[in-house]
């Protein structure tokens, strides 16, 4: 029963990730891009914490806490980068 | 295996797959970058929170241990996922993105305007 189920898991978290896919190729604007972009990272994690049930391993639960990390990093430079056209800013203020 | 812990990961793990999928439709179809923002980052969130509940039961049933980065993982995409949000969200109203035309108030043009 749970073989099932799972498999339901991930072929429903693969096609909610295919769906994300046509926001970030038609989003008329960049952040619209960068939200689904993470939503996408998010779903990866899920989509790993299924395959790790599957194949019934602990081995990929470090990859979870990785996608989860990354897709944050990723999200902040990027909106710091939208809002202030820099990354990391360089100039000394004293 | 119990079979009521099999149910038990069986309903996280559908929880989990229906709000990752309404999430996916709400960013496919809603009007302006501000409400596919509001479904990206709540549901999706709430989402993989259920499958990872799931996948914490699930190998605490089989092996016995409480996997400690699941838990970390957990509590991290919990903390951080809204973070995200609300940041790409204000950098696209500095960028300039505009409100769809259903909205019908703008509270931080108001009071830039005052």
């Amino acid at each position: 029963m749970l073989d099932i189920v799972l498999k339901i898991g991930l072929i429903g978290c693969s096609l909610s990730s295919a769906i994300l896919l046509i926001r970030v190729i038609k989003g008329p604007s960049v952040p619209d891009r960068v939200v689904s972009l993470d939503a996408m990272g998010i779903n990866l994690a899920a989509i790993t914490a299924l395959a790790s049930m599957i194949y019934h391993t602990t081995a990929f639960l470090d990859a979870i806490l990785l996608f989860g990390i990354l897709s944050f990093i990723g999200t902040v430079a990027f909106s710091k980068f939208l809002e202030k056209g820099e990354i990391i800013e360089n100039e000394r203020r004293h | 295996m119990n079979v009521v812990i099999e149910w038990i990961i069986a309903i996280f793990v559908l929880l989990g797959t229906f709000l990752s999928l309404v999430s996916a439709f709400g960013v496919l179809r809603l009007p302006d970058v501000y409400t596919r923002n509001h479904a990206a980052s709540k549901s999706t969130t709430l989402g993989v929170l259920c499958t990872l509940l799931g996948t914490l039961i699930f190998f605490y049933t089989s092996d016995g241990v409480i996997q400690s980065r699941v838990l970390l993982g957990i509590l991290f995409i919990f903390i951080t996922s809204p973070v995200a949000g609300h940041l790409i969200s204000r950098a696209a109203y500095e960028t300039g993105v505009d409100l769809s035309n259903y909205s019908v108030r703008d509270d931080i043009a108001r009071d830039k305007k005052k």
